[in-house]
This record gives structure tokens, C-alpha cells and sequence, in this order.
């Protein structure tokens, strides 16, 4: 060392320190005075730690794809061994200075003269300390009894070749849990344990190699979802099996294992940050310290990248150590991801930086104040703005947008004309829209109209119950909107609480105000929103029981609800309800003993109303008591006529066992008039590249009724979840269906529960009528015989592929119009009724 | 959209064609009934001329039928509405073509033209029966499942008999695994059509040559006569475990048997109606040509 003052020392030799290290050095090397004045401190004998530890041979990820690298080290996707080897490379090729096994103790003093204490017992003097330890070593637990680590129980897995026929759990549905998973899966039986329904916190990547390796069926590799830990039985010695209980949606269920790992993320070394002085916004356990743009903390000098200061992907964090020297050498540059939200914000009518109009906006919406920073970032830059402008902006606006775009943009501000419609009432658009400037206006059924303003948001219905768009959306002149996919939204509210809650609140401020029309002030609907619980009920859950006494009545946000009368063999489903419908009600209007008993037929969350919020919400608006009343009546009406038929009850249960329940559009065949000509097979491959999508003679049959294996189009259609590619989509009439970004990775087709996707190779094109009347190539009209796979599909693989219910078709599905005898017929479960009732 | 899933094809859209075809029949009457007593009231006559271009136009559009069913786009109508329409017209045409030949029958080709749609619309008369009567049968045969299920189960079935089998004596165990292995399900459409079974199981006793197992008949009488023989516990349980087996094995083979029937009933009639339309269209242009050519 050739002095003990330095401009900068860097705290941890990670992805950001290293790269924070090279730019450092890239001054050092342009200055005359040929000195140092910067320093690496790692506290392990080599750089990286945390990439040192991964896995042997783990495959890194570049991740996120739009994001341009910005460092003087080199970064993309490969393998651990390979980064490591180019990051040492680079270490020597930079000249970057740095110190091993230099563990720091203590940062003391203020800007420009930090010292910096190492366990060794030197002292270093440094203007500015860039922190960039990352949150490595310190793992969360999992919060239970004997959750401490042992040979049992295990919070890291540094080689999993270590492990051999055996039976390990692997808690967690983050890329570190996946990665250990796939390490395992090889040569042991492997359980994953997932909290939520879908790995949506994983890397694109990861979600496809373990979604393939679930789907694969070479492996004994197991995944709970919804699944939590409810338990850990320690084993009587180190070679027996201990085990683990689950509950699952199924119930709660032992699994007998030789090892469990943990990776449930990691905690920030929050005391060690204090100490130096820096604040955090608040006690929860994964709270971020705040920075400014420039990434310093609130102590002047000390500045924060990568993992610790809220962002874990390597690139951003390279970049970040890139920007951290720029700033403190005064350089005001635009982060790597600036000419991305300049593109957003194009045709906005400021004159702002991008960076302001950013900065504007998250302040503008309540929901998204205390959002990380950059978290908020990506959120936009992932999202569409929208701006409704008059109609001769919008021409001029339009042109500018055109011209943008032939000079190569990629992605530019959206536009629409002021009073076009944003969507329209019965819509099946997902996207989740909040107002940053001007107002939407929303129309219900013609008559009812409400107007939200800047910092509100719309669409969270959709978003929450899969339901079509139950209001119209009309933007107004100059209105600004954030148009977030389903996917982005989805994934934001598993990982922030506050804006689940603020989704959440607002949802059943909403869903109340549908039901129930009350005149509450604001305030007062909040307090009531605030007080009522969301239940989730596990698909065959019972909800309440016939007999019972009941005080409160439930609100289906999403999922679908069947009432029966009767036990066992007597059973009879009389109904059944879904999201949006109040269930139970007739406890609160009449006769507290319930009437029927309330079965959730798949996966349900429902608000529960008691009878004091209940009569809060009536007593308030007393000529919407007629209205429930009414919808009371009906329902009893619709019921019992429904229970009077047995058999109609049996066949109701039949669909709704089929899953029909939750269908939007499904095809159902009339047995007693098939003929088994297989027509509407050979009409769907022929109007769907060869391919058909539904399989009629397989499938369930009840009561002369078949239900082929064929897309029901889902209310909440599971195979949209964890579509890497977001390749599946819902058209504004409601068929899903899937596009040509379909990668293959064969998600949607394992997480279909009827089966109904599969994975196939584009077909062959068929030879003209006459070509194959008199040559004999290929098949014939209606004809799928042995086709030839040509080597160009063979080469992009198997695609997914499913029903689209013909959206492209004019006059409507091929199956059912290419049906001879009117056997096949598509319904939703409104023709439940029809159905059972026809004669 | 309302659904209606009861509406077979005879009653299609309120039995639209059922009302169009006896306005035709109606209309083809009276230009019949209008026709002098001068000369025979076949299709030398404007009337009857008339009557015969109606009876082409319609067989035309009844073959059309199969290259409709083939057009998978089409949006001209929907399959449903044209197989009402064909069982009607072809109904109609019966009688239409019979007024364009007032009757009357030789051994020339105009009669072979006229019986040659006869045979066409009576083997049409089959085919709807076969429509409107098997898919029912089938479907209360599968009750509740279908033909890969049965298959599914059988093989299950026999693969439990082979395992179970091992524990039994060597002739019996060649038994049960020669009645697995004769059991036929083969044949073409036509032997599928007359259901019959050509099971065989090879004999027991003497030179072991194979005979019949109708129904896997054979084999259930051979177990049953055996079980009072077995000489030990475990072989009785064994013989006992392969005759529950057989029993349901015979009960699937039924079902699987009669659903390649049913199935058959509702293609064979085809093998007949359409070679047999080839053949009328043949002989209607023959007749066509032949009544220009010696007007």
C-alpha cells in the first residue's frame, strides 16, 4: 500500500464493488500522479463471495434483459467458473487495487475523513465509503421451532453432488431455492415448497428450467404450491429421517426427509449499517435504507449499491458501481436505463427530464410513494403510458410517434384520443391503469358514472378476479395513465405490501359499493374496507354448513362458489355463484339458520361481511334494501327450482367437478346425438395449422353429457400464470389464447388442471385439393395421418398449443359449427340452467 | 347466446327444413297435377322437364353435403342446418323424382338412374335411423367412460393376471396367458360390424390346440372348475384373484366389443351411401346426355 488516504474505499469486492473498484481505477490510470486513490476491502480470500459459494457450475443470469451493461468488467450469462475467471481477469487487466481478508469492523467519522477499522487492526482513511457488502451470511429463518441451522436443517447448499438418493425439501420459490432444487434433483427425490401459486419472484430463466423440471417426468421432483411450513420434526440421529409438515391446499401433509434446505432470502446486515450511522424508513426485517438518486445514504460520503441498497440482479449492480464513482467524481451521468424511460415519456407534453418526470409521478400516486426507487423504475419501464389527447394533437402527436418510430424506437408513449373509450364494460383486458395526470371517467351499465383523478387507479377487478371489465373507462382530454400488464402487477403485489394493501383496500371499497350502493363518505367506506376480512378457501373447502347458524355473509372477489342441500348420496347442488355474488346472505335477511351448505369448487378468496358492517352498508342507503331483497328472491327462486330436479342437481355437479365452474367458454357434447364422426376434431386442426385442440372422445361423461378435453377459457385461466414468454393472452371477448412468443417451455401445459395444452410441432402445410387428389402428397382435407415434420419446426421445437375458441372465425368455433348433428355446443356456466332444463 | 342442446337435426331451427321441403313437395305436386292428358306426364313434358332440372338441383346440393363437411371455414350456414336440409330434400326427392317419372319403369338407364337414387336415399333411411338411434347406445354402453379407459383398465387387468399368474401351476399359468394372449378385438369394419368374437384359448388337456373363448367364457369355466381342486391356500387365492380378473375382463371386453359395433353401425351405412351417389351421379349424366342427344 502505498499511502493511507484514499478518494475511495469500496466495502466489498461483489458484482457492484468490483465494478464500483474498476471505473475507480479507470481514473487512477488516466491521472499523472500514477497513485491510487481508491480501495477494494473484501473480507474473503477471493472477489465475490456470494458467486464464489453458488453451486459448482451454476449457470448465471443476466438478468434484466433490457438493460445495457455499463462497467469496465465484462458480465453476461454463463457459468459461474467462467464469470469468476473474467472478473479476476479483469481485477489484474484494470489495475484495480484491492485487499483480501480484509473483514471491516467499523466505519467512524464523517465526509471527507471516514475511518475505516479492519479486524486485523488497521486503520484506513478514506473522502467517501461506498458500501456494497451485499446481504450474504445472513439468511432468514424460517421462524418456527427447531428452525435453527444443523445437519437437518440447512439455510445454504454449496455442493449438491454431496447428496445421493436422498429425499430433501427445499423451501423457498426464489432463484436460489430453484437452483438448489435443479442441483438435487439429478440423483434425489426433491420437494419444493412454494408459498404462493406461481414462482413469480424467479428469474425468467429459472422459472423455465424448473417449471420444465416439474413437467418433466424423469425426475422425482415434487411442487407444493400454496403450500406453507408448518412444522419441523427433527430426526433421533444425524442418519435418520426427520421430517416436515406441510399445509398444503389439499390439508396438511407429512413429507419424510433426510435434509431441509431453507432459502428464504436474507436480511441486511441492519446493525452493521446503523452502526455507520445510516437510517432505515422502518423496523420491518427486509427494509431498505433510503438513498438518493446518486445512491447515498443519509451520512454524506457513504453510498450504498447492489444488494443492500434494494437490488440484488448483478448487472444492476455493476451498473450502479459504474454510476457510484461517476457521482462522486461530480460526473452527473443518466443511469444505463435512461434512454429507456426517455422513450416512455417521449410524447408527453413536458419539457422535464425523464428523471423528474419519474420522480414526479411516483409522488403522485399515494399507492407508489414509499415504493424503493428503482423499484418503481422498472415498474414504469416495464409498463405502457397512455396519453389522451384531442383529435388534432393526436394527429400531430401521431406523426411524430410514427416518425420516432421508423428511427428505430422500440417502445414509445401510447396514444389514444381524449373520450375513446380505455376499455369497455364486459372487456376481458387484465391491465391495471393509474392516473398520474387528468381524470378517467367510469361508466356502469350507461347510468352509473364515477370520475377518478390523478393519483387513483382502476382495474384492480380485473386484475384481483379475472372477471371482465364490470365498468366502462373513458379517458378525459390531456389524461396520463400508467398502464401496468397483469404480470408486472402481479408479481409487485407478492413482493410489496403496501401496494397489496393499497389494491386490496381500494378493491373492497369497490366491490362493497357495487353490492351494496351505500352513501358512506369516504372516509367512513375506508374504515369499513379497513375492517373486513379476506378469507381464502382452499378448492373443496366448505365454507358454511346447512344448519348452521350464521351471522355474516361472504362476497366472492374471486373463484367460484356451489350451494347443495343434503349429505352424502342425498346431496344435491342447487347453485352456484361466482366472484362479484354475495353468498349467505339469508342469514342477515331473515332466517339466521343457513339454508344450503357453501362449498368453494376451486380456489376462493371471499370478503367477509358481519352483520354489523352489514347493516352499516344497508342502513345507509335504505332503497337498496329493495334491490338485495330482489337479488334474494331470485336467487332463492333460481335454487329451488334447481333443487327440485335431482338429476339436474347430479348433472350441475358433474360440470362443476369438470371444472365448468370457473370456465367462461367450454365444450360440451351431447352424447345422445354424437355420431363419433370426429368432425369437429378435423374442423379445429384444419382451421389451426393441422393441429386440433381439443380431443373429443377423451374426457368425462355424466348423464349424456361428454365434456372433451378442450379449453374452458377460465375465468383466472392458470395457464397464463408463469408464462415466461407472457405469450398467453386474453382477447377483449374473452378467449385465451396463446401467441407466437410461445417458447416452449411447457409452463402453461403442466399448470392447465384439465389438461387441455399441449406441446406439438407445427405441422406440415397441407397440398392443394388437387396436388393430393393426384399426386398423393401429404393429407387430404380433414386428414392427419403420420404427418412429416419438416426439420425447420423440428428445429424450433414443440409450441404450445390450445383452443382459441375460433376468435378468428366470423361466425364462431369450427367444432360446433362443423358438427352434423348439433351434438357439440360451447356454454359458460350462465347456460348451466338452460342446460339441464332443455328437453 | 342462448344454448339449445337438445335439438337433434331433425328438429333443427324448429324444423326449418322439415317446412321448406313440404312447401317444395307442395308446389312439385301441383305443377305435376297441372300437366294435359296429350302425352305422359314424364319428363318429355315442360312440367315434367321442369320437375327433373328441380330433381338434379337437388341431388346436386345433397352431394354437395360432402365437400360442405370438408370446408372446414366455410361460413356459408353451419354443418347442423345442412344435414337437416339433406335428410329433407332427400326425403322430398323420393317423391319429386318419382313425378318426373310419372311413374313409369323399363330396363333402360333412365330406370337405373331412378333406382340407383332409390338405394341411396333408403341406405340415407339407415344412416338416419343409425344417427338417431346408436349414439344413445353408445352412450349407455361407455356409461360414463369411453373406449381408452376400457383399454386402459384391460391392460391393467392383464398385466395383473401375468403377475398373479406366477404364483400358479405352469399349465394353468400358460392357460390364462394363452386366453391374454388369443383375445381378439382385430378385424376389419366389417367383422367389428357383426361383433363377433374370435377369442380363442388354447386347450388345456391333450394336444393344446386352440379353441374358441367366446366371451373369455372358456377360461372363467376352466378357473371356476379349478378353484375346488387347488391344492394348496395359495393357489386357490391365486385362482380366485385370476377369476375376478377374467369376470371383469369379460365385462370390458362387452362393452369395448359393442362400442367398435355401435361405432361400425354408424360408419357401414356410408360404405353404401356414398359409393352408391358416385354411381347415381354416373348414371344421371348418362341419362341427361342420352335424353338431349335423341330428343
Amino acid at each position: 500500500m502505498q499511502h493511507n488516504n484514499y478518494k475511495v474505499v469500496i466495502i466489498g469486492s461483489g458484482p457492484a464493488g468490483l465494478s464500483a473498484a474498476g471505473r475507480a481505477a479507470f481514473y487512477d490510470n488516466k491521472s499523472p500522479h500514477n497513485q491510487k486513490s481508491h480501495l477494494l476491502l473484501e473480507s474473503f480470500n477471493s472477489p465475490a463471495k456470494t458467486i464464489y459459494q453458488y453451486q459448482k457450475g451454476k449457470y448465471v443470469m443476466d438478468e434484466p434483459g433490457f438493460l445495457a451493461l455499463r462497467s469496465p468488467l465484462e458480465f453476461s450469462a454463463g457459468k459461474r467458473e467462467d464469470i469468476l475467471d473474467s472478473w479476476q481477469k479483469g481485477i489484474e487487466i484494470n489495475n484495480i487495487n484491492i485487499q483480501y481478508d480484509s473483514e471491516v469492523i467499523e466505519i467512524s467519522g464523517h465526509h471527507p475523513n471516514f475511518t475505516i477499522s479492519l479486524k486485523n487492526g488497521s486503520k484506513v482513511q478514506s473522502e467517501n465509503v461506498v458500501l456494497s457488502v451485499g446481504l450474504q451470511g445472513n439468511p432468514r429463518k424460517l421462524g418456527l421451532e427447531n428452525d435453527n441451522e444443523s445437519q437437518f436443517v440447512r439455510y445454504t447448499l454449496e455442493d449438491p453432488d454431496e447428496f445421493e438418493n436422498k429425499t430433501i425439501v427445499v423451501i423457498g420459490a426464489g432463484d436460489a431455492a430453484i437452483e438448489n432444487s435443479l442441483g438435487l434433483i439429478k440423483q434425489n427425490k426433491v420437494h419444493i415448497i412454494n408459498r404462493r401459486n406461481e414462482f413469480s419472484r424467479a428469474k425468467q430463466g429459472n422459472l423455465n428450467a424448473v417449471l420444465s423440471a416439474i413437467n418433466s417426468k424423469s425426475n422425482e421432483f415434487y411442487c407444493h404450491y400454496n403450500t406453507n411450513v408448518k412444522s419441523v420434526i427433527l430426526p433421533n440421529s444425524n442418519n435418520q429421517m426427520g421430517s416436515i409438515v406441510l399445509d398444503t391446499p389439499e390439508g396438511e401433509i407429512v413429507v419424510e426427509c433426510h435434509c431441509i434446505i431453507a432459502r428464504l432470502g436474507a436480511i441486511a446486515p441492519r446493525k452493521f449499517v446503523e452502526a455507520c450511522g445510516v437510517k432505515f424508513p422502518n423496523d420491518k426485517p427486509d427494509s431498505i435504507p433510503d438513498l438518493d438518486r446518486h445512491y447515498q445514504s443519509n451520512v454524506k460520503g457513504l453510498y450504498i449499491i447492489g444488494a443492500l441498497g434494494g437490488y440484488p440482479l448483478i448487472k444492476q449492480a455493476m451498473n450502479q458501481g459504474y454510476e457510484v464513482i461517476e457521482f462522486i467524481n461530480g460526473n452527473e451521468i443518466k443511469p444505463a436505463d435512461h434512454p429507456l424511460l426517455e422513450q416512455q415519456f417521449k410524447l408527453l407534453p413536458y419539457a422535464m427530464d425523464a428523471q423528474r418526470i419519474l420522480e414526479l409521478y411516483q409522488q403522485r400516486v399515494p399507492m407508489f410513494r414509499k415504493m424503493n426507487a428503482l423499484a418503481f423504475r422498472e415498474l414504469i419501464i416495464e409498463s405502457n403510458i397512455v396519453i389522451a389527447l384531442d383529435d388534432e394533437s393526436f394527429e400531430e402527436t401521431s406523426i411524430t410517434q410514427d416518425q420516432a418510430m421508423n428511427a428505430g424506437y422500440d417502445k414509445l408513449t401510447s396514444l389514444i384520443k381524449a373520450g375513446d373509450y380505455i376499455f369497455k364494460q364486459g372487456n376481458y383486458s387484465n391491465s391495471f391503469y393509474t392516473i398520474v395526470e387528468g381524470e378517467v371517467e367510469l361508466i356502469k351499465n350507461n347510468t352509473e358514472r364515477f370520475v377518478l383523478r390523478a393519483g387513483q387507479f382502476f382495474g384492480e377487478m380485473s386484475l384481483l378476479s379475472g372477471r371482465p371489465r364490470q365498468a366502462s373507462a373513458r379517458a378525459s382530454n390531456d389524461c396520463i395513465l400508467i398502464e401496468t400488464p397483469r404480470r408486472i402487477m402481479a408479481k409487485l403485489m407478492n413482493s410489496n405490501d403496501e401496494v397489496a394493501e393499497g389494491i386490496n383496500r381500494v378493491f373492497i371499497m369497490r366491490a362493497l359499493q357495487a353490492a351494496f350502493n351505500p352513501k358512506l363518505s369516504h372516509e367512513q367506506m375506508n374504515k369499513l374496507a379497513i375492517s373486513i376480512e379476506l378469507l381464502e378457501f382452499k378448492a373443496k373447502e366448505i365454507i358454511y354448513n346447512e344448519g348452521e347458524q350464521g351471522d355474516e355473509m361472504y362476497l366472492i372477489r374471486s373463484g367460484t362458489v356451489s350451494l347443495s342441500k343434503g349429505k352424502g348420496a342425498q346431496k344435491q347442488t342447487t347453485l352456484q355463484l361466482q366472484s362479484g355474488d354475495l353468498v349467505g346472505q339469508m342469514s342477515l335477511m331473515g332466517n339466521p339458520i343457513r339454508q344450503h351448505t357453501a362449498e368453494a369448487t376451486v380456489r376462493v378468496e371471499a370478503l367477509k361481511i358481519n352483520k354489523k358492517q352489514f347493516l352499516t352498508l344497508v342502513q345507509s342507503n335504505s332503497n337498496h334494501i329493495k334491490v338485495l331483497q330482489s337479488q334474494l328472491t331470485h336467487l332463492i327462486k333460481e335454487s329451488n327450482s334447481m333443487g327440485s330436479v335431482v338429476e339436474a342437481s347430479n348433472t350441475i355437479k358433474f360440470l362443476l367437478d369438470e371444472g365448468l365452474g370457473e370456465a367462461t367458454n367450454a365444450l360440451v357434447i351431447n352424447e345422445n346425438l354424437c355420431v363419433n364422426c370426429d368432425n369437429c376434431e378435423k374442423a379445429c386442426a384444419e382451421t389451426h395449422d393441422g393441429i386440433s385442440r381439443l380431443d373429443r372422445e377423451n374426457g368425462e361423461s355424466f348423464a349424456g353429457l361428454h365434456v372433451p378435453i378442450s379449453c374452458r377459457h377460465c375465468e383466472q385461466p392458470h395457464c397464463m400464470k408463469d408464462c415466461p414468454a407472457d405469450a398467453i393472452h386474453r382477447a377483449e371477448s374473452g378467449e385465451v389464447f396463446i401467441d407466437d412468443s410461445c417458447i416452449g417451455c411447457g409452463n402453461c401445459e403442466t399448470n392447465c388442471p384439465y389438461n387441455v395444452i399441449k406441446m406439438s410441432y407445427a405441422m406440415p402445410k397441407k397440398p392443394g385439393l388437387l396436388t393430393w387428389m393426384f399426386m398423393g402428397l401429404g393429407n387430404g382435407p380433414g386428414e392427419s395421418l403420420n404427418p412429416k415434420i419438416d426439420s425447420k419446426s423440428k428445429e424450433s421445437g414443440k409450441k404450445a398449443v390450445k383452443c382459441d375458441a375460433c376468435m378468428d372465425q366470423k361466425k364462431g368455433p369450427a367444432c360446433v359449427r362443423s358438427c352434423p348433428t348439433g351434438a357439440a355446443i360451447r356454454i359458460s356456466p350462465n347456460d348451466f340452467v338452460n342446460l339441464v332444463d332443455g328437453s | 347466446m342462448a344454448v339449445n342442446m337438445y335439438q337433434s337435426l331433425l328438429k333443427y331451427k324448429k324444423y326449418r327444413y322439415l317446412k321448406a321441403s313440404s312447401i317444395l313437395l307442395i308446389v312439385c305436386i301441383v305443377i305435376y297435377l297441372s300437366q294435359g292428358p296429350s302425352q305422359p306426364a314424364n319428363g318429355g313434358t315442360t312440367q315434367g322437364y321442369i320437375l327433373g332440372s328441380i330433381a338434379t338441383f337437388i341431388i346436386l346440393l345433397l352431394t354437395y353435403l360432402g365437400i360442405r363437411k370438408r370446408q372446414y371455414s366455410s361460413n356459408l350456414g353451419n354443418l347442423q342446418g345442412w344435414t337437416s336440409a339433406h335428410v329433407y330434400l332427400g326425403i322430398s326427392l323420393l317423391l319429386i323424382a318419382s313425378l318426373h317419372t310419372d311413374f313409369q319403369v323399363g330396363w333402360n338407364v333412365h330406370t337405373l338412374a331412378y333406382s340407383l337414387m332409390l338405394l341411396v336415399i333408403l341406405s340415407g333411411f339407415y344412416g338416419l335411423y343409425t344417427y338417431m338411434h346408436y349414439p344413445r347406445v353408445l352412450s349407455n354402453n361407455n356409461t360414463g367412460g369411453s373406449q381408452d379407459v376400457w383399454l386402459e383398465e384391460m391392460s391393467e387387468i392383464d398385466d395383473k393376471i401375468k403377475e398373479i399368474s406366477i404364483s400358479c401351476r405352469l399349465n394353468e399359468r400358460l392357460y390364462v396367458l394363452s386366453a391374454i394372449k388369443n383375445t381378439s378385438l382385430k378385424g376389419g369394419l366389417f367383422n367389428q360390424f357383426k361383433g363377433k368374437d374370435y377369442s380363442k384359448v388354447r386347450e388345456q388337456e391333450g394336444n393344446k390346440k386352440l379353441v374358441s373363448n367366446k366371451n373369455q367364457q372358456t377360461v372363467i369355466n376352466i378357473l371356476a372348475q379349478a378353484i375346488p381342486k387347488s391344492i394348496s391356500q395359495s393357489e386357490s387365492s391365486a385362482l380366485n384373484q385370476l377369476l375376478t380378473l377374467f369376470s371383469r375382463r369379460q365385462r370390458l371386453l362387452k362393452i369395448i366389443r359393442r362400442n367398435l359395433q355401435i361405432k361400425a353401425y354408424l360408419k357401414m351405412w356410408l360404405i353404401f351411401h356414398i359409393p352408391l351417389t358416385i354411381a347415381l351421379l354416373a348414371a344421371l349424366f348418362v341419362h341427361i346426355l342420352v335424353v338431349f342427344l335423341y330428343w
